[in-house]
């Protein structure tokens, strides 16, 4: 099945870096070689290896070869296929939106606490709506925090309320207002037919509603969520998957102080 | 024999206070009911069906006895005395009832010594369909066999019971024994259970009775083309766990999470109420045959796998004890247990051998079920199709009974259905490359692998003592398990608890304890 990937044929690439012009990475420059797996709703046979391969060249892989096909039972078949990718992406052309605080260790976070805002901040967290999971809240506001990342308890200049899973909105603020939180954060984890978008939307429209919004920094975590995501839903920030307590930590004592400092 | 040296006297000290503290609260359990248990009995005794803004029938009835104060008496009592006044069938009853035609609670009572025998006769017709279904799995089980242990454990969630059947038949095909079928997000909080099939969950399919049947039969044709015994898992948790079973039980289900404390401490249940819904959940469980799985693996996604150990094993033997209690034989008792510890530590495979070697050897005839890493996947399928593929060594190494397979693809998705493809493919390779090593290697004396089981089951016992004495009610109130706090009268569905009236009725408890 395999096509070319143990070709002896000599591919000339033009094997200088050029920003404007990047392909993926091989083991020579600009070769452009990807791997994929993905499987068709097709019975695993001659024909569906063939499917493969020119749905793969569709996706802009030249020379494709179908490395692997298994038959996946009632009439479906996997593939795994690598090919070079014709596409190129011109990197000096991107704009991103980043969370712009710089990332403080814990110890400097509360330094940077006590000296420019000069008490504790309280910070109240929840998986919000339906979602079950707390792994991602948890990984945050826990003590013991996350691949040794310690959680927002352990800090000195954080008061944190972690309220679990399947918080409903309206409690969520409640005992925001209770405790007089200063930053709010929301943890979305698993998540199906954006659900949880209609949830983060739900909430901004509830503060708002209330008149709170401007009381609170309102963030938001999980893996399906971007910092462009969260502020196109009317957050202050949003930390996606690999984020940890000290960047949540970070930006919230940044943000409350550059408050602080506005007329 | 144990490969680790373990020390017999401590595991029966451990066992005994566990018992104590299970025996402790059984007393407490026998003197209350609940909204959930009485809406099991109506079922069980014939009820089924929605009113037409499609709240189920059996909610309905027992609404109408708690506000009318009869849900001391309990459901059985007032429909079985319904019935001696009106000639009508318990279905004919519920339908009037939700009509506003008749009012269970104001009609003559009639003699309790003729409730009483009617009760019995009708609870004997439902407990002959459950005992027929158990007959009907072990006829499969006979003539047409079943996996090898550890048998094979995947999940499917489309959130659509036609979709689940295709994903979960082509699980089948490709080598899983069991298929759960996850339960949309949420319905561990609703205090009904959904009615029909359903095309519609996030993250799941509604658990209802009619999605379990039509999953069953699929999985039936599914067992007889594979020539294997494919069982069918559902989640006996949250405010409907005792509904959830009977449902299970009438449907022929074979295997049920139903843990004794999850709900307390991962759904904010209130803890009495949890504690008399598990009680009768497990009596449904262990009369149908189903299999049992607990859920000790959570503690480890909230707590620490390297320091809270012991609070797995400490949770295993007091579900034990309240599965014993409950009917439920060890044989159909899949204690929980998982492989979380965080990849980095060094000799984390050792520490994670010791644990499951350890709860196989406490737990000789229980088919243990092993859960798989969750919280450590990272997106790196690369490497968390390796971590699944340590796991499922340490599962055949130490004759686990049910392996829940790890996928490549965890924290990021749904199983797709090649990820669930190459999960098998794992399991099946390691399964049957590493068959024998568990009966060829022992563990060094001293060693790192027998002095981390001693010090787990050290603490484990001390802290089942520490339980003992404080009673289960407070441990949880301090957080002991999974640094979790619960209030005695917090958390959901406290309202539904009462206490049992002299009049009370239950024939399903008499009727299944004593087989």
């Amino acid at each position: 099945m395999s096509s070319g990937l143990y070709s002896m044929d000599k591919k000339e690439f033009d094997a200088t870096f050029d920003p404007m012009r990047v392909r993926p990475y091989g083991d020579t420059m600009n070769d452009g070689k990807v791997q994929l797996s993905f499987t068709l709703p097709i019975k695993a046979d001659e024909l569906a290896a063939e499917a493969a391969k020119l749905y793969a060249m569709k996706m802009g892989l030249e020379e494709p070869g179908v490395v692997y096909m298994a038959d996946l039972g009632v009439g479906y078949s996997f593939f795994v296929v690598y090919g070079s990718c014709a596409h190129t992406i011109d990197i000096t052309d991107i704009r991103v939106t980043k969370v712009e605080s710089s990332v403080m260790s814990m110890g400097e976070t509360d330094e940077f606490i006590r000296k420019n805002i000069g008490k504790k901040l309280v910070v109240v967290g929840a998986s919000t709506g339906t979602d079950a999971h707390t792994v991602g809240i948890d990984a945050i506001m826990n003590m013991k925090g996350y691949a040794g990342h310690y959680g927002l308890e352990r800090y000195e200049m954080i008061e944190a309320y972690n309220l679990g899973s399947q918080v409903p909105n309206e409690e969520f603020i409640k005992k925001a207002v209770e405790v007089s939180a200063d930053a709010l954060l929301i943890s979305q984890t698993v998540t199906q037919k954006n659900v949880h978008i209609q949830n983060m939307t739900n909430l901004i429209e509830l503060l708002e509603a209330e008149g709170l919004r401007d009381r609170f920094i309102v963030t938001c975590g999980g893996p399906r969520i971007s910092h462009e995501l969260a502020k196109e839903l009317g957050y202050d920030a949003g930390f996606g998957a690999g984020s940890y307590a000290e960047d949540v930590a970070s930006f919230v004592a940044q943000e409350m102080a550059s408050r602080a400092a506005r007329p | 024999m144990s490969k680790l040296n373990l020390d017999g006297r401590l595991i029966e000290s451990a066992r005994e206070s566990a018992g104590r503290i299970a025996e402790d609260m059984q007393k407490f359990i026998n003197f209350h009911t609940t909204v959930a248990v009485e809406r099991t009995i109506t079922r069980l005794l014939g009820v089924d069906g929605v009113n037409d803004v499609g709240t189920p029938l059996p909610n309905v009835i027992v609404e109408n006895l708690k506000s009318s104060g009869g849900l001391g008496i309990g459901a059985a009592y007032f429909l079985v005395n319904a019935m001696l006044n009106t000639g009508m069938t318990t279905q004919e009853i519920a339908e009037k009832a939700a009509a506003g035609e008749i009012d269970l609670t104001k009609l003559p009572a009639k003699p309790i010594g003729e409730i009483k025998g009617k009760a019995y006769e009708l609870a004997s017709e439902m407990t002959g369909r459950i005992k027929s279904n158990r007959g009907k799995r072990d006829e499969y089980l006979k003539t047409i066999g079943e996996g090898r242990r550890p048998y094979i454990y995947v999940i499917v969630a489309t959130g659509n019971i036609y979709e689940d059947v295709v994903q979960a038949q082509a699980a089948a095909k490709q080598g899983a024994d069991i298929i759960a079928v996850i339960r949309t997000t949420g319905q561990s909080l609703l205090d009904y259970v959904p009615y029909g099939a359903t095309t519609e969950g996030f993250g799941g399919t509604y658990a209802t009775q009619e999605n379990f049947r039509i999953m069953r039969k699929a999985l039936d044709e599914s067992s007889r083309e594979a020539g294997r015994y494919i069982r069918l898992c559902n989640y006996c948790s949250g405010l409907c766990m005792p509904e959830i079973a009977a449902m299970g039980a009438m449907e022929r289900l074979d295997v049920m999470l139903n843990d004794a404390l999850y709900g307390i401490l991962f759904r904010d249940i209130n803890m009495q109420r949890t504690l008399i819904d598990q009680n009768f959940s497990r009596i449904i469980n262990g009369f149908a045959g189903v299999i049992i799985n607990t859920g000790e693996d959570n503690y480890l996604t909230t707590a620490d796998a390297v320091e809270e150990a012991h609070t797995v094993l400490a949770s295993q033997f007091i579900n034990e004890q309240f599965a014993l209690r409950a009917g439920i034989p060890e044989e159909q008792m899949g204690l929980g247990h998982a492989f979380e510890m965080e990849p980095g530590i060094e000799n984390g495979f050792l520490m994670e051998l010791a644990q499951a070697q350890m709860a196989r050897e406490i737990f000789p005839k229980a088919p243990l079920k092993y859960m798989p890493p969750t919280k450590y996947m990272t997106g790196n399928i690369f490497r968390g199709h390796l971590q699944d593929a340590l796991f499922n060594m340490i599962s055949i190494w130490t004759h686990q009974g049910i392996q829940l397979l790890g996928m490549m693809t965890e924290a990021l998705h749904t199983p797709f259905m090649a990820d669930r493809a190459l999960s098998i493919e794992n399991a099946r390779y390691i399964f049957n490359n590493m068959r024998n090593i568990g009966d060829e290697v022992e563990f060094k004396e001293g060693g790192i692998i027998q002095t981390r089981a001693a010090e787990v089951l050290g603490k484990a016992a001390a802290l089942l003592k520490d339980i003992e004495e404080e009673g289960l009610f407070a441990t949880l109130e301090q957080g002991k398990f999974a640094g979790i706090k619960r209030s005695r009268t917090g958390g959901k569905g406290l309202d539904g608890v009462t206490e049992k009236d002299d009049k009370y009725l239950n024939p399903f408890i008499e009727l299944m304890l004593e087989r």
